[in-house]
């Protein structure tokens, strides 16, 4: 690997290198500050009762008994908090589409629509008690009949989440170009299947938490999430009260996944009870409560069609998804399957894509954004739908993607669905992939694990995704319809001792971006990364920012510093140039100086600079003092990482049990700023989607009620579970800019679940087996070699 | 609040005498009686691993405890392990190898990690990912993190940070 030359001038020192980071001293040494590890003079503690029913008239609610209680401050429900401003917001308004949507209070007013949905608030001066207390809350419900089947919802006559609604439709969208229906009509071979993609759990380890503090008409509020300056701004709506009495402060996170890129009820309830009761006041869900109300993700039901000539061309590619949105609208809930829309042709030259969207209520739990947001689902989709057609056309799964991949040459390439990808290599990256496979020694393992019952296949995803969320004028109120831009913001501040503070907008939680930030900022100003501290999280310092998700804090949060850190730079060089009597433009940083080209010895060191800058008595002409500078970057484009993938599974024929002996993964992220940082959200992304193919999935049974409710039913991927990752990079830089990178959090979690589920279903296929859905869970994969077999499964 | 149960803890070495409810968790008497937040808590059935301890020099997770269970006793948590100052050799491997990422798992994993060295000094890769099983990480993928307990035993590893850089450049 050699390090990139990101920097203006000069050879990069830290960007491309794999810089231990800046945040473990904290992390290892149990000093870091979550939530739950922070406490108020007063303060106070909070349980939620929630409603045991999925769908339910509320008919009384008796807090005597809690109220009664010594340790009790306040019970609050539904009906004591109608001053509320408004119901929680939903971030979508599509121009020209219409969106059928319920008011969603923070405590449910006379019906409850799913199962966790809160009802009341208990708050008291003990952690424990506020729980018993909870308990002693009595509520009466009068059940309503329950809707679990995003299908069924659809039928006439379904029973209705919201009665007054008249249908448990929410919207109809359609996002595509060309002409699916003659591209599929000009097709030799037409493939068709019903692809899944069911429902999962963010499940950050750090449940989410909030503690809210108000005092003389101001509130402070610490919470366990992606979006501070968000929080910060629907607070202030439903509140009432002016943004700038509100300090919205993300601590220590532990992981988000995008279960933690929300606005949730509970912010709004501890915040309303603290102004109420002048008190602080801390909640902490428990995992039970995540299962239940963190918002879930995925859970599309979609029929796809892909159509291609004799010689492999893919001609069309049509989707229509029934998406389950849960019962509510929630902030993004019901864009998620749009965002997958846009790259539904995948890697492929695809004339004509088309994907039709119906979300639909349900009584359960809001879907919303999860690490990947519809775009895993879409990956999903085309890659194992791919791999079917090439099996319909006799094809090998690597030549059917070389066929139709993009080529090279044609970046930046506008694809059907109206986007246009930024730059891409995808034969470079299978290319890369297949090199490291082995086939021979795999067919050889093949033929001798077959002897001991064992299936060993081989899958292959080959994704790109569409992520550096992301450039207003296309996702902004007129464009797709996001009621925000979404540019970054960063201050850079050079201190006059020559350390360096950088503001970033962006609010990471386990990214390593304190990292990366200051190995970009070092080599713009000859400093040490060492000396750059990266403040973020925190809406009562820098500038107005909008957080970290949708793989966009290096791409544009970390342009956005690149761009401050430059201005600064500039500055910087016109002092030095006064200083030295050199023209500005052949100042340049070189190691640890400022220094005119050709001459290192002769220059000035950060630190005198910013002696000059503070100490202003040799200043240019009409220079102001100070050396500090903002930027706001909004990105042209998005970005498109891109990559090839390929797990090998091992399938026991006797009891269904699929083990991950080898996974593959060839990355492209643009040029690495930190690459052990991009292995690590490799590795982490990629084991994400292995828990969904193979073990994780959010349950509901047909009353409505949350089977799988803890980490006991729910499983999450253990070490046990996943084999030591290879992973290997290609650098193809993005020109949506000036560093050239893209996102890098979801493309583990994008790329991976195809690749699991192609490589079972080729373990398969000697038993019969050609197609399965996820989770591919041992009992499903037993069920399915028996019907092959042509037993009846039990 | 019930009535309370004298115990006397030693805890990083320095001995405490409480007053606990009979019910209270040893993690929420760590936490919140002595204020080390480093221990965490990730679930409510004993699933995550996230606040693992040592008891008497065995790993163990706190949230599964009671503290009055622990009168008399002995225990270690993160931070009796190593300070910024003085990393145990388990805390430098964890951050050598980027055996973290948003930290949350971190101490317990390093906790169980330290438990498996005392038993076995030199684990099996398929040891390590065993004896962690109980411990679960959302973000790492658990690559780096066996890595990082390798490194700690002693034994061979590819580089992960900075090292790598110059075996690949
Ligand atoms: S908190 Fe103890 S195992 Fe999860
Ligand atoms: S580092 Fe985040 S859960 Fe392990």
């Amino acid at each position: 690997m050699t390090a990139t030359e990101a920097a203006p001038n000069g050879a990069a020192l830290h960007v491309g290198r794999s810089l231990k980071r800046k945040e473990d001293p904290r992390l290892i040494t149990g000093r870091a500050r979550y939530v739950d590890d922070m406490t108020v003079p007063g303060l106070l503690h909070a349980a939620i009762v929630r409603s045991p029913e999925a769908h339910a008239m509320i008919v009384s609610i008796d807090s005597s008994a809690a109220l009664a209680r010594e340790d009790v401050e306040l019970v609050l429900t539904g009906q004591d908090m109608t001053d509320l401003e408004s119901p929680l917001p939903c971030a979508w308004v599509p121009p020209g589409t219409e969106i059928a949507n319920a008011p969603h209070w923070a405590l449910a007013r006379g019906q409850v629509n799913h199962v966790g949905d809160p009802v009341a608030i208990v708050v008291g001066t003990d952690r424990y008690a506020v729980v018993d207390a909870a308990e002693e809350v009595l509520v009466e419900y009068e059940s309503l009949p329950v809707i679990v089947d995003p299908r069924a919802a659809l039928a006439d006559g379904a029973t209705l989440v919201h009665e007054d609604l008249g249908s448990n439709r929410v919207f109809e969208f359609s996002l595509g170009g060309g002409d699916v229906e003659a591209g599929l009509a000009e097709a030799d071979v037409v493939v068709q299947r019903e692809i899944v993609n069911h429902r999962t759990s963010g499940a950050p380890i750090e449940p989410r938490g909030v503690i809210a503090d108000f005092r003389a008409g101001s509130l402070t509020i610490h919470s366990s999430t992606q979006v501070p300056h968000f929080v910060r701004l629907f607070l202030a709506l439903q509140l009432g009260i002016s943004e700038e009495r509100i300090r919205a402060v993300a601590p220590e996170v532990g992981g988000g996944f995008g279960a933690k890129l929300q606005f949730y009820g509970e912010e709004v309830l501890l915040a309303y009870a603290s102004r109420r009761l002048q008190r602080p006041i801390k909640w902490i869900e428990t995992r039970s409560e995540h299962m239940q109300v963190a918002h879930h993700g995925r859970d599309q039901i979609a029929t796809c069609r892909m159509g291609a000539r004799q010689d492999g061309t893919i001609t069309a590619f049509h989707v229509q998804i029934t998406a389950d949105l849960g019962a509510y609208l929630m902030l993004l809930t019901p864009v998620i399957p749009v965002l997958g829309a846009f790259v539904m042709g995948g890697c492929y030259a695809i004339p004509n894509v088309r994907t039709d969207i119906t979300g639909v209520f349900t009584n359960k739990m809001s879907t919303d954004a999860i690490r990947g947001a519809g775009r895993p689902e879409a990956t999903h989709m085309v890659e194992v739908m791919i791999d079917q057609l090439a099996s319909e056309l006799g094809m090998s799964p690597p030549a059917i993607r070389r066929k139709n991949f993009i080529p090279k040459e044609s970046f930046p390439a506008e694809v059907a669905t109206g986007v246009v990808y930024d730059s891409g290599d995808y034969h470079g990256s299978l290319d890369k992939l297949m090199g490291k496979l082995d086939v021979e020694a795999f067919k050889r393992e093949q033929a001798e694990l077959r002897g001991r019952g064992i299936y060993r296949g081989i899958g292959l995803s080959t994704y790109t995704e569409i992520c550096g969320l992301a450039p207003s004028r296309i996702v902004g109120p007129s464009g797709l319809g996001l009621q925000t831009g979404l540019w970054e913001s960063a201050m850079v501040r050079v201190h006059i001792s020559g350390a360096v503070t950088v503001y970033s907008g962006a609010s990471p939680h386990g990214q390593g971006l304190d990292t990366s930030f200051a190995q970009i900022v070092a080599d713009r100003l000859g400093v040490d990364p060492e000396v750059v501290e990266v403040i973020h999280g925190d809406t009562g310092t820098g500038p107005q920012g909008l957080g970290t998700y949708g793989s966009r804090s290096l791409s544009v949060g970390g342009e956005a510093i690149a761009r401050a850190t430059a201005k600064v730079a500039e500055k910087a060089k016109a002092i030095v140039a006064h200083e030295l009597e050199a023209a500005a433009q052949d100042i340049e940083v070189s190691g640890d100086r400022f220094s005119v080209r050709g001459s290192p010895d002769h220059g000035m060191s950060l630190a005198e600079v910013a002696g000059a800058a503070y100490i202003p008595e040799n200043l240019p002409e009409g220079m102001e003092p100070g050396l500090e500078e903002t930027t706001f970057y909004d990105p042209e484009n998005f970005v498109f990482p891109f990559g090839a993938h390929a797990a090998i599974v091992d399938v026991d024929g006797e009891t269904g049990k699929v083990a991950v002996a080898r996974y593959i993964a060839v990355d492209d992220c643009g040029p690495a700023v930190n690459p052990m940082i991009i292995d690590g959200q490799i590795h982490g992304g990629i084991t994400h989607a292995i828990g969904q193919a193979l073990y994780e999935r959010v349950h509901y049974d047909d009353d409505g009620q949350l089977v799988t409710g803890t980490f006991v039913d729910y499983s999450l991927p253990s070490a046990a579970e996943v084999p030591m990752f290879e992973t290997d990079r290609t650098e193809t830089p993005s020109p949506s800019n000036s560093l050239g990178v893209k996102g890098v959090g979801e493309a583990g979690t994008i790329g991976a679940s195809a690749a699991v589920t192609n490589a079972v279903i080729d373990a398969l296929r000697p038993l019969g087996v050609t197609f399965m859905n996820m989770p591919l869970t041992p009992m499903r994969v037993w069920e399915a070699i028996e019907e092959a077999r042509g037993g009846v499964p039990a | 609040m019930s009535a309370t149960v004298p115990v006397r803890i030693t805890v990083n070495g320095a001995s405490h005498q409480l007053d606990v409810e009979p019910r209270r968790l040893l993690v929420h008497a760590l936490r919140e009686e002595l204020g080390l937040t480093g221990t965490h808590v990730g679930c409510d059935t004993s699933s995550c691993g996230a606040c693992t301890i040592h008891l008497d020099g065995v790993a163990v997770k706190s949230c599964t405890v009671l503290a009055v269970q622990c009168d008399g006793r002995e225990v270690t948590t993160i931070e009796g392990l190593g300070s910024t100052d003085d990393l145990h050799p388990m805390q430098e491997a964890f951050w050598e190898h980027h055996g973290l990422q948003c930290g949350y798992c971190t101490p317990g994993m390093i906790m169980a990690g330290v438990d498996l060295l005392n038993r076995t000094s030199q684990p099996s890769e398929s040891e390590i990912r065993h004896a962690i099983e109980g411990n679960l990480c959302r973000c790492t993928g658990y690559h780096n993190i066996v890595k990082a307990i390798q490194a700690a035993s002693g034994q061979q590893t590819e580089a992960t940070s900075q090292a790598r850089d110059e075996v690949q450049a």
